[in-house]
Formats: structure tokens, sequence, C-alpha cells
């Protein structure tokens, strides 16, 4: 018998756009006097690619269009796309949330989803009616809540609370006691959809480690949506990259990363000016990787480039170029300043590849300050707030900080433990 | 893509997600894996409701006995129509009690893909746990009204000497509320089915359990009405011979025959298995159309 235990052939998922009026029944009406004589569905020959920003023609819109694919049990697989690329519409299918309009999906074991925590959360009962409740609604027996009870309780660090409504909760521990109840689930397919984005960087840890040990240690398959690149690093050993609806690839997760982050590229900015400046001036300039291919988005763990073209025609010995790095608050993360005589020999522009080492930038968005002068006598030119570039999270421990301010730039730091007596 | 399908046809799957289900796929073994999420919504149910009240599940009591009174007063001295030679407080309660469960079941069960929208939204558990947890707590309530008619029965039977019937036919009363539970749960998840997408039957729902009180002898005995012809139109109520039974088995008056009985109880067969037809037909898709 194969190992395979979620099989996805061809699912197509086609929603209709507008509101239910009128218009609606007219169509129900003529989807039944179709079928009644024995003919296909006419609305499901119509309908576009998911593409939000155009103005479609149709009412109706393919969210996922002709998705197969094949999960080996143990796996853990991420799910990743841009909004509306059909990530949860497909998490939904496989929780059998909504079906599928074409296709079938087909699985061995049970499967769990969790595309919310608290769901049938209950304001005016107890805590402890509420893991019961949760539980059981996510598939567990009573007799299997009533085991792990202390677990749960133990794990969400509710206990002076379990007996008070959970109404009367902070928010923080309603999301701790209902990630716990579902941390606790023993399927063998777990679907995950992006709830690490709750709860503090504390809970957000405990979160993840359970999740690992689910997916690396139990044995379990696990399926995990997020944009948090950092997390489907650490959490997945392949993925399905999901565009309009479509599966773009489906390989391990550096590789299916790798694809995602080109398609992140979408606007490279560049500096490039062909008019008649007089003086000494920037030509060309552009972000790349250290083969110079042209980018916008970067892993924590891959070197930065920036090649510029300059134009130096009053050239003198005290020329220097100055490259300012600032952060999405514009603060200053560094300055580079670099006399231009040793690279200088009289040639109309000359080309320089600037890099920044990997694991430098922490995850976020960085910009350019540049400019060309004469230090303390002329500032011949100067470009501010220029090519923006992404840091992506993957493989720093940053993403469970989101949106906290961890500072701009990662240090190798080490720490030693001291012997007793050094220290005394 | 044919030939890997043809493959894995060959293999054994525990779960086969398709666009629609076969006409009557009902689940019973899912629903049975699921009777503790049943027991669980029941309770919560019963116990969500009562939260913060003072007088707690006192007022299950509260209610009956007011609209008692005030039928006593509208039908009883103003329009003056007859009880059919029955103590006129059990009458009137025997009558809201059973009606208060029917449509209570009905009102409920018709809302469940609304309400609970939030939750089917984000996991799948058998969608007819619902209504029937719906159809189970109620049950629970209508233990606490049954209790107080009870009272009221012996209470006119010890002070103002009225006849008692109680009896082993008593137990009669069983097999009438699951009539009563079936045929709300089976109009109820009609309902609940086609308000997914269109929101008129939430609005016809309001009304029509308003009317449906008149439309059945609730407030006056089916006797009252003669042989005129507005009998044969109540008659055409499903839920006029099993009220006429249930308090046939209390009080030992009612009027109807075992064709109408039998007319009850096919009429509610065939409603629960058209609501299950089109409830599992419905719930495969209906969180997008919700």
């Amino acid at each position: 018998m194969s190992n395979i235990v979620i099989k996805a052939e061809n699912i197509s998922k086609q929603y209709r756009l507008g509101e239910v009026g009128t218009g609606t029944l007219s169509h129900d009406i003529n989807r039944l006097w179709h079928k009644i004589r024995g003919k296909e569905d006419p609305y499901l020959k119509i309908g576009e690619t998911n593409d939000r920003t155009k103005k479609g023609d149709s009412d109706y819109v393919w969210s996922l269009r002709d998705i197969s694919f094949e999960i080996q049990k143990g796996d853990s697989v991420g799910i990743i796309g841009k909004n509306g690329a059909g990530k949860s519409t497909l998490l939904k299918v496989l929780s059998r949330v909504t079906s599928p309009t074409i296709g079938t999906v087909k699985a061995r074991g049970r499967i769990a989803s969790l595309l919310e925590v608290g769901t049938g959360f209950h304001p005016e009962l107890s805590g402890r009616d509420n893991v019961f409740l949760n539980g059981a609604i996510l598939g567990m027996r009573k007799e299997e809540i009533k085991r792990k009870f202390d677990e749960i309780v133990d794990f969400a660090g509710v206990e002076k609370y379990i007996d008070t409504p959970v109404k009367r909760y902070s928010s923080g521990m309603y999301v701790r006691l209902a990630f716990a109840v579902a941390a606790y689930l023993e399927p063998e397919i777990l679907i995950v959809d992006e709830v690490l984005a709750v709860g503090d960087a504390e809970f957000q840890k405990k979160a993840l480690g359970k999740m690992n040990d689910v997916s690396k240690g139990e044995g379990r398959t696990v399926l995990f949506v997020s944009h948090n690149m950092g997390a489907i690093m650490q959490l997945c050993n392949n993925c399905l990259l999901l565009e309009n609806g479509k599966l773009v690839i489906y390989d391990s997760t550096s590789k299916v990363l790798d694809r995602y982050i080109e398609s992140q590229n979408t606007a490279i900015e560049k500096v490039m000016r062909n008019g008649p400046l007089e003086g000494n001036h920037f030509k060309f300039i552009t972000m790349s990787d250290p083969d110079l291919k042209e980018r916008s988005s970067y892993r924590f763990d891959e070197m930065i480039s920036v090649r510029l073209q300059l134009s130096l025609p009053k050239f003198n010995n005290a020329l220097e170029l100055a490259m300012r790095l600032i952060d999405r608050q514009k603060r200053v993360v560094s300055t580079i300043h670099e006399k231009l005589d040793g690279y200088y020999n009289g040639e109309e522009t000359i080309d320089l590849l600037v890099n920044i080492p990997q694991e430098f930038l922490t995850p976020g968005i960085y910009s350019w300050v540049m400019c060309i002068n004469h230090p303390g006598v002329e500032l011949y030119d100067l470009l501010e707030d220029i090519l923006p570039f992404t840091i992506l999270e993957t493989g720093s421990d940053f993403f469970r900080y989101q949106g906290l301010d961890y500072g701009s730039v990662f240090v190798k730091y080490s720490i030693n433990k001291l012997l007793n007596e050094k220290a005394n | 893509m044919t030939q890997k399908s043809v493959q894995s046809a060959q293999q054994d799957w525990d779960l086969v997600i398709k666009p629609q289900n076969s006409l009557f796929d009902l689940n019973l073994k899912a629903i049975w894996e699921y009777r503790d999420l049943l027991v669980l919504f029941v309770r919560r149910d019963f116990v969500a409701q009562y939260k913060q009240t003072v007088l707690g599940p006192l007022w299950n009591l509260i209610q009956p006995i007011l609209t008692t009174a005030m039928f006593l007063l509208l039908f009883g001295k103003i329009a003056n129509i007859s009880t059919d030679n029955i103590d006129s407080i059990p009458f009137y309660l025997s009558g809201i009690t059973i009606w208060n469960y029917f449509s209570v079941c009905l009102t409920n069960t018709s809302n469940t893909f609304i309400t609970n929208a939030p939750i089917f939204g984000k996991v799948y558990f058998p969608r007819l746990v619902i209504p029937l947890s719906v159809v189970l707590s109620n049950i629970v309530r209508f233990g606490i009204q049954f209790l107080l008619l009870v009272a009221a029965v012996f209470y006119f039977h010890f002070v103002k000497g009225s006849p008692l019937y109680i009896a082993p036919s008593w137990l009669l009363v069983i097999p009438v509320i699951i009539l009563m539970a079936a045929l709300g749960l089976g109009l109820g998840i009609i309902i609940s089915s086609l308000t997914t997408k269109y929101r008129d039957f939430t609005i016809l729902m309001t009304f029509i359990i308003q009317l449906g009180m008149y439309a059945t002898p609730i407030a006056y005995p089916l006797s009252f009405l003669g042989n005129s012809r507005y009998k044969t139109l109540i008659s055409f109520n499903p839920l006029s011979p099993i009220v006429e039974l249930f308090r046939y088995v209390l009080f030992g008056k009612g009027t109807f025959t075992p064709g109408s009985i039998l007319y009850s109880i096919v009429f509610t067969i065939i409603s629960l298995l058209i609501g299950l037809l089109i409830f599992t037909k419905v719930e495969k898709s209906f969180m997008d159309t919700v």
C-alpha cells in the first residue's frame, strides 16, 4: 500500500460574484432546466482566473483551477502564495467546509482542521466547558479531552481562570486556551491556517514548537498556510505555491521559496539617467544578487548587491561615494563611505558592485540614500529614498516577533557561560 | 490524469471529498461518532441561555403560566370558547406546552445554517448534529413544562375533584413528542436549507409560526368546530391530530381518527425525508451562499 495520505485530483472551485438576489434565482432556474434535460451546468463553462485587480466580464470566477497533488504520510506541506491566490479556499475544500465545484480529494485517516482558533467558543460558558465543546467540535471524544484536560490547561497557562466565563478572559488568554485545545488534537492529518499570528512572542514560540513536534516527532501529516516564510522554512519540507488559483509549483520548500521570492520581484526599481547631466553623477543603479540578477526581495541568508554606474567628468582625488541604508521608519541603519580614487582611471563611466553580507539585515523593508560628494566642499549628486528592497523572513528567528521592533541589524553574537570561580 | 485516477480508485480511502453527494448520503455513522458533541451542544444551549439570569430555568414555567392566563381571559372569558369539558387551565396549558415545543423546534432548526455559519465556515462535523441538538435540548424544556402541566392536572383532581385519567396510556405522550419533534425537525431543516440562499424564508417563518398556532387546535378543541367546513380545513393541518391525541392521552377527550393519526405520521415521515434530502445536499456548499 502506498503512503499517500491526501490525493487531490483536478480540484476547482467556482464562486459567483455580486449579491444573491433575483439574478441568482434566474441562474438557479436555468441550471435546474439544464439538469432536467440532462445537460451540463451552463455556468461551469464560463468564469475567469481570479485576478482581483482587473474588472472581469463574467459573474463567475475560479478561485481554484485544476489543482492536483499528492501528499505522503508524515510530510509537512506549506501552502504559500499572495493574498487571494486561493490558499484559504484550498484549505476549506480539504477540511470539508465547502465542497469543490469539480474534482475530488481522497484522504486516509482523520482530518482535523484548524482554520481558526476557538471555533465555537461560547462567551457565556466557562473555560472548562469551552475546552470540552471546542474539543468535540474539532472531533475529539469526551474521554480524550478528559485525559488531556490538565495538559491543555497547563499549556494555556489559565488554570486560575478555568471556571470563569471566557468572556471575562483577556484576548491573550482566550487565544492561548483556544490554541491549547487544538494543539492536543491527535489526527492523522492536521490542517492549519495562519493561527500562529496570535498571542505574544512567548506563546508563538510555544505554539510553533508544538507544531514542530506534531509534524516531525509524531509523524503526522501537516498542511500549513502562512505568509510567514520563516515559519514555513522551519516547519515544512515541501511547499505548494498558488497563484491566481493555479498550482505553480509543488516541490521542496527551498525550491518553492526561491520561486516565490522571484514572483515577488514584480516591480524592481532602478535608477537610470540618460539625460545630459553635468558634473559627477550616478548614471545607473540597481539592486541585484551577486550573480547580477536584478532583484528586490532577498532571503535573510542571502548576500545583497548594489550595482552602480558612475559618470565622473569632474573627478578629483577627494571624491567619495556615500551610501546610507535606511529602514522602514527612515532610521539610518548604516553608512558606507568610499573614496573613489582607487577605482577611477579616467574612464567615461565606472561600474561598481557593492556587497552587503548575508544575515546582516533583519527581515523588513529598506531603502537607500546615495550621494557623490567632495566632503565638506561640494555635493554633486544626491538621490534619496531609492531602490526599496525587502529582506524576507527565511530562516531567521525574527518571524516570531512579527510586528515588533526588533531593530534592523542582526548581530552574530556569542554567549559563553562563565564558570563560578571566574565570575566571583 | 485519467490514468492516475483509475489507479487510485483501487486503493482504499477513508474519505472522499466530491462536488456533490449522492442522493441520500446520510451518514448516520458519522453522527454517531460525534455523539459527544451532540450532548455538549445540548448542554451549551441549555446552560448558556440562563447565564446571568436570576430565575434561570424558572423562566420555562413563567412563560406558559402567563400565556395560559392570557388564553383564559381571551378565549375563555371574552370569546367564550368551550374547552371540551376539560378544566380550562389544564386545557390551555396542555396546548401551550406542546405548541411551544413544536414552534421552538421549528424556529431554531430553521436557523441552523445562518446562526452557525461562523462555526460551519471553520470546521467540519456532521451538520445534522446542530438541528438534532436543538430538538433534544428543547425536550428538557418541554419536560419542565410538562411537569407543570401534570401538577395542574393533579391540582384540579384533588382540589376541584375533576376526573383523573392517569393510566399506562400516559406513556403515549412519548410517541406523541417524538412525532412532534420529527415534524419540527423535518420542516425546520427544509426551511434552513432554503434560507441559506434566499432569506425570504426567514421572514416567512416568523409569521407562519404565529399564524400556525391559530390553525392548530391549541386554544380551542377540534370538537368546537363541530362539522363545519373549517374543521376539514384545520384537519389538513398535520399538527391537529397530534395535539388532539396529546389531549386524549391526558384528559381522555380528543377528536381524531386512526386515519388522521396515520395522515400525521405519513406527513411527518415525508417531510423528514425531504428535509434530510435537501439538507445533505445543501450542507456541502452552503458556505458559498450563506
